[in-house]
């Protein structure tokens, strides 16, 4: 990681006796981008919003290189945000929106239109400088109000949710974007999602917070792969759990439904007969073997669903079932309902949940 | 933001003031009859004048009908417009609103001189006739009321659908109406007919120059002729007003919350 | 599956490739007939007739002759004063009704005086006519509460300082008790629609509480503050009844002299009298086209 830049301390917030944040402690280094990833409710809006200077901390500082600026008001912080509602002013062109922050700041008049010429070229609005927000998309509009966060050339950009009013389609183009305009300009960047795929998709770190709390904080590859928590485990990607008990813990066998599997860590200090729930992630599970000690479960299919790219499998042992996903290929048709079927996965994917911290 | 919080408690201090004053003020005239005690003599008095009953119920009788008449010539009007000819509606809406822009006094000097007694169209010949015109008269001015009460109510319903699906149903034209549609725009008629109610019953420009012995009239007279009487029927005023409006509050929490809302 | 194909070829084979067309007569429009001639009876002819006979003389030719006796002192003196009370309550009363409707929309009191306001200002913009002058007379009149407790408390006799509730501040006053609300009824909306995010967006961008209601708050309301203020202004132009109840035909105002115009023919000339009231039609019909049009402007940004 560069030098640290941001920098959030021990962070606290409560409203009354509800605390909505505790102990947030952020060094994010220059150029990075953060995410923040949790439920509705979790705080991350609330951590966000203290970092903008719209919420105080109950405690704890937030400066930006070097600077303490728990104590200095929103409009003087030098940070740009955008909001999940667009929030662009509807009495001025997109030109005059972009604008208004060197206005404000009292720039040439001359130097402002040429500002503002180089973020409409780099959101590829140089036609729409004199249209009203009324007049645009909202992927359009999110684009301008991020040309208008980033005039001012500010120290930090904060985007609040940007994508979630948006459609599909432009969500992910529009992610894309912000992820290639944030790299190019190399600004120090936190963004709020509630969407796991787009936390994982755009971000340098991933900060996973419940119920106030950070969970983890980590590369999305580490997120994904190694959560710490139960939460961040059930929170990002479809996980299937297994409820077994332990078979042998020394060689790291547990029973799931009366068939033996091995899982490779986390097994700790567990005597066998102990309940166990285990967990592994859809792309894990194969129908192939492709040898070296794998684990292999008979099941049944119980589903087929065709998703394009994957087709995805429901198999049933006896109690426990698990989704699946195969990749799609015109030559091997999907297996069909009811097909008895051998499930195969490597000992490293499976997921010892019992050995997360509860959180 | 404690300095704007202050600001607004001081707004919103002076205009309290401003209007519950007057309040305060007429009634406690209005209890000033007998000499040196607080009476509701003039309330007695008031209720006891035959004149009183005779106009009120003369200006409540107008009201009812010019409700009938308001609620028959919007609603199947605003539903037809809804159903079938969207386009056409700006050009009802327009002509809803003329009477926001025609005082009502220039309205009623229209009427004298088109429906006179000597006219194609005696309205004023007879007494009947000019009841009937006042009520036409009250129904034009409460047209912009009514029509957007009831046009709001039939957007919380899908008026198409709703049709559709009684016509699948075997429901016939008359049926739909009644059954179907005015059920559901009932709490928005209603509304309407309670605001349209606050505006007529009291209402004195038409009723003058039509010559009724209607409430209004009857008020302007007790006002240059009495002295604490016109207290006491300035409070009996508001009081009806602030009823009619209490009731169309209350009737908007019974409004059907949409379930299937077009757009 | 060969017959069911088959049964579809021979039903296509029987029916014309075009779906039945019955020929029906356009009869939609029947629907609307009744409200039409309602309003071509009751509404657009009779103004429609006043209009004519602003421009025509007794033998019913054409003649702008009744337009220019609009000019004598006593008629314009009467527009002068009714522009100039509508004018005032409107100005004043939207003045106040927007900082009323900020103050309960963005001043942080408790929810219920909002509501308690907004069904207050429902009732009070439809208490005008007659029981409001009384009303004003029991507070303000010569022997008012209000009057009589100023000169018993503070010593302050306000008819003596020159206030008189029958002239053109005492009316204005009185009218601003159905202005004011009517306003807040109709922008309080529009103050809603000022979304919080914009302050925020501005102030990330470096705004001072001032230049935000400068460059944004300010603009945005405006068509819809001048459009209810003209809205306002044409409410007291046409109205009679408080001001007769309260002046009697005192204020020369022209709501009133059409009255004893229409009662006695005051004028001497019918023809002037339709001019008169084609004068009242004229100067509500521009306020409410400009009102319309800043309306529309404002829907559209807040959209």
């Amino acid at each position: 990681m560069a030098e640290t830049f941001l920098s959030i301390r021990g962070v606290q917030k409560s409203y009354g006796p509800n605390v909505v944040v505790q102990d947030f402690n952020l060094d994010i280094g220059r150029g990075e981008f953060v995410s923040f990833l949790g439920p509705s409710g979790c705080g991350k809006t609330t951590v966000l919003r203290i970092v903008a200077g719209f919420e105080e901390p109950t405690s704890g500082t937030i400066s930006i290189g070097d600077r303490d600026v728990t104590n200095l008001r929103p409009n003087q912080r030098n940070i740009g945000m955008v909001f999940q509602a667009y929030a662009l002013f509807p009495n001025l062109t997109v030109a005059q929106n972009i604008g208004f922050g060197l206005k404000v700041a009292g720039m040439a008049k001359a130097e402002a239109a040429r500002r503002v010429a180089e973020m409409l070229e780099l959101i590829k609005l140089q036609k729409f400088g004199d249209r009203y927000p009324y007049q645009l998309s909202g992927g359009q509009q999110q684009r301008v109000a991020l040309a208008r966060a980033l005039a001012p050339k500010p120290r930090v950009l904060l985007l609040d949710e940007p994508l979630s009013a948006l459609d599909a389609k432009v969500r992910v183009s529009l992610r894309d974007e912000i992820r290639s305009i944030q790299k190019e300009l190399g600004i120090t960047t936190i963004f709020v999602t509630h969407d796991q795929e787009e936390a994982l998709s755009i971000s340098d770190r991933v900060v996973v917070m419940s119920q106030g709390r950070m969970e983890q904080v980590g590369a999305p590859f580490e997120i994904y792969n190694f959560p710490k928590t139960r939460f961040v485990a059930s929170f990002v990607g479809t996980l299937n759990v297994l409820n077994g008990k332990v078979a042998d813990p020394a060689k790291g066998t547990i029973a799931i439904d009366g068939q033996d599997i091995v899982a490779s860590r986390g097994l700790g200090a567990t005597k066998a007969g102990d309940s166990m729930s285990v967990a592994l992630r859809p792309e894990s599970a194969m129908l192939v073997d492709l040898g070296g000690g794998r684990n292999r479960m008979r099941g049944t299919i119980e589903d087929v669903s065709f998703l394009g790219s994957v087709v995805r499998l429901r198999v049933r042992f006896t109690d426990n079932t698990i989704l699946m996903d195969t990749f799609n290929s015109p030559n091997f048709p999907p297996p069909a309902r009811g097909q008895t079927v051998t499930v195969i996965f490597a000992p490293e994917d499976v997921l010892v949940l019992d050995g997360l911290e509860a959180a | 933001m404690k300095t704007s919080r202050l600001w607004a408690w001081i707004t919103f201090g002076v205009g309290a003031a401003y209007f519950l004053l007057p309040l305060i003020a007429t009634f406690e005239f209005s209890l000033r009859m007998r000499r040196g005690v607080y009476s509701f003599d003039a309330y007695r008095s008031v209720l006891g004048d035959p004149y009183f009953q005779a106009t009120f119920f003369y200006s409540v009788l107008v009201a009812v009908f010019t409700i009938l008449l308001g609620v028959l010539l919007v609603v199947p009007t605003a539903y037809w417009i809804r159903l079938r000819m969207p386009r056409f509606r700006p050009v009802v809406e327009f002509i809803t609103l003329l009477p926001l822009v025609i005082p009502a006094i220039v309205i009623v000097f229209g009427y004298i001189r088109m429906f006179g007694s000597s006219s194609p169209l005696p309205f004023l010949a007879s007494t009947r006739g000019a009841d009937a015109l006042l009520v036409i008269g009250y129904a034009t001015l409460a047209l912009p009321y009514m029509y957007r009460a009831v046009d709001t109510g039939l957007a919380t319903i899908d008026v198409r659908t709703l049709t559709e699906a009684a016509q699948i149903l075997g429901a016939g034209w008359t049926r739909i109406v009644i059954r179907v549609i005015l059920p559901n725009v009932l709490i928005a008629v209603l509304s309407g007919a309670f605001l349209t109610f606050a505006i007529v019953i009291g209402e004195f420009t038409m009723a003058s120059l039509l010559n009724r012995p209607a409430f209004g009239p009857y008020l302007q007279n007790i006002g240059a002729n009495r002295a604490y009487e016109p207290s006491a029927l300035a409070i009996i005023a508001f009081a009806i007003t602030w009823g009619c409006m209490s009731i169309i509050q209350i009737l908007s929490r019974f409004a059907p919350k949409s379930a299937n809302q077009p757009r | 599956m060969t017959e069911i194909s088959l049964a579809d070829g021979s039903a296509m084979q029987d029916a014309p490739p075009a779906p039945v067309r019955r020929y029906r007569l356009p009869l939609d429009w029947l629907g609307v007939v009744p409200f039409l001639i309602f309003a071509l009876m009751f509404l657009i002819l009779p103004t429609t007739y006043l209009v004519v006979g602003a421009f025509q003389n007794d033998q019913g030719e054409i003649t702008f002759d009744n337009i220019l006796a609009l000019s004598a002192p006593s008629i314009v003196s009467a527009y002068w004063i009714s522009i100039r009370i509508s004018l005032a309550s409107a100005v004043l009363g939207g003045v106040v009704g927007l900082a009323m409707a900020v103050a309960i929309s963005r001043g942080g009191l408790p929810p219920w005086l909002r509501s308690a306001t907004v069904t207050f200002s429902g009732v009070a913009s439809n208490f005008a006519g007659v029981p409001l002058a009384f009303a004003f007379i029991a507070t303000l009149g010569r022997l008012g509460l209000l009057t009589v407790l100023l000169n018993n408390w503070l010593g302050v006799n306000i008819y003596s300082l020159g206030f008189n509730l029958l002239s053109f501040w005492g009316l204005t006053l009185t009218y601003l008790y159905f202005q004011i609300p009517l306003m807040l009824v109709i922008i309080t909306p529009a103050v809603d629609g000022l979304k919080k995010e914009w302050g925020e967006a501005a102030a990330m961008l470096g705004a001072t509480t001032w230049q935000y209601w400068r460059m944004v708050v300010i603009p945005v309301l405006w068509p819809s503050f001048l459009g209810t203020v003209l809205l306002l202004f044409a409410n007291a132009f046409g109205a009679i009844a408080t001001a007769y109840a309260l002046t009697g035909s005192q204020l020369n105002i022209v709501p009133i002299l059409l009255y004893a115009q229409i009662r006695g023919d005051v004028l001497h000339n019918p023809h002037l009298g339709y001019a008169l009231a084609f004068g009242m039609i004229f100067i509500t019909g521009v306020a409410n086209i400009f009102y319309i049009w800043f309306r529309a402007r404002s829907d559209r940004w807040l959209k």
